[in-house]
């Protein structure tokens, strides 16, 4: 009998860790960001070609930044997401149009239900994406008043992801 | 590229339908149709995707040459320089741009780790949250070698039983009378 408990030992041992290896997200990497000042950028707005936006304008707020792009398919699901959590009025999001057409993406956001941006800010080449660590659309980075990244969302944004995570934390680095 | 794949199968199924209008082509062969015309676009999707070569060979083979050390976040298992993914075109885009204007190596190196972590590098460098992934390995090797040893040594001892008289001589019998030791 005793024979036999060792490798059942280790059976389940490396059951148990091939288990949790199932589990995670090989796409999920956690971003160095978090707890980093948001990356300095200056952009030119969607819908006002010659204004721009830069994360200098959001100090003082907590805010949302979501990366996203018409010929991105995953973003349709997020979309109904953040035009209700617009309607909710409690957090602004800011939008990175990421490598993507102008006219394209002002199309898509009408064809979609509408525009819950404050303001999208046009990164046509990628670059502030990559200075964003962004990899994959959408992603969605919270950042607190001072400018600091406090939590990055990878993939859509889902119903669950904002109440369990992003609004309680961003009602928290409100307050604070 | 997605996109244009796709744009082949629709392609593709359009065809079928001219062919046979209605569906009568049976659903495997529309479905062979579909892969033949995908699989034969493939130099054309390949070369969408290709990194336009600046002029310069040495700049070049660095730009390989660091693309080497750097995981393709958005494909599994491929470094950005086997990969032709957006993801990669536009890493090795930044690598060839951070060249041009005179970085190192190693500046290079820290650009990519302070957007995407350890993670991205290949070889990443061993600390903390990292020790495990480097010494894991040799630990199991040194435990399993105790283990055999552990082992072993409990089998010798067991195998080690003395003889009694009557029993060495049985054996010496056994043996032919030739002179056998005592132990």
């Amino acid at each position: 009998m005793r024979r036999f408990l060792f490798p059942l030992v280790i059976f389940i041992v490396l059951v148990v860790f091939l288990a949790a290896g199932l589990r995670l997200n090989p796409r999920e990497v956690p971003s160095p960001l978090i707890g980093k000042q948001v990356p300095t950028f200056r952009l030119a707005q969607l819908h006002a070609g010659d204004k721009f936006i830069s994360a200098e304008d959001m100090r003082g707020k907590v805010w949302l930044l979501n990366v996203w792009a018409s010929w991105c398919v995953s973003c349709r699901q997020e979309h109904p997401v953040l035009i209700d959590l617009q309607k909710q009025n409690k957090i602004a999001i800011i939008g990175l149009n990421y490598k993507d057409e102008r006219a394209a993406a002002m199309t898509w956001l009408t064809q979609h239900g509408g525009d819950p941006y404050l303001v999208s800010a046009v990164d046509a080449d990628g670059r502030v994406g990559i200075d964003f660590g962004v990899y994959g659309v959408p992603e969605t980075f919270l950042i607190d008043k001072n400018g600091v990244i406090r939590y990055k969302h990878i993939g859509p944004v889902t119903a669950e992801a904002l109440k369990t995570k992003i609004l309680p934390l961003a009602e928290e680095l409100a307050r604070g | 590229m997605v996109d244009r794949m796709m744009g082949c199968v629709a392609a593709a199924q359009k065809l079928c339908e001219a062919v046979s209008p209605g569906g009568t082509v049976p659903a495997l062969r529309r479905f062979l149709v579909v892969v033949l015309l995908v699989l034969g676009m493939q130099p054309a999707i390949a070369a969408e995707g290709m990194a336009q070569p600046v002029g310069d060979p040495l700049v070049e083979a660095r730009v390989n040459k660091l693309a080497e050390e750097l995981r393709c976040l958005t494909c599994m298992g491929q470094s950005i320089a086997d990969s032709q993914s957006s993801f990669s075109t536009d890493m090795k885009r930044e690598i060839r741009a951070m060249i041009v204007a005179g970085k190192n190596d190693k500046e290079i190196m820290e650009f990519m780790v302070q957007r995407y972590g350890d993670f991205v590098l290949y070889r990443p460098p061993v600390k903390s949250t990292t020790w495990v992934l480097w010494g894991g390995p040799f630990l199991f090797l040194i435990l399993s070698l105790v283990f055999l040893m552990l082992k072993l040594r409990k089998r010798r001892g067991q195998n080690a039983t003395e003889l009694t008289a009557s029993e060495h001589q049985q054996a010496v019998e056994l043996l032919g009378k030739r002179e056998v030791d005592r132990p």
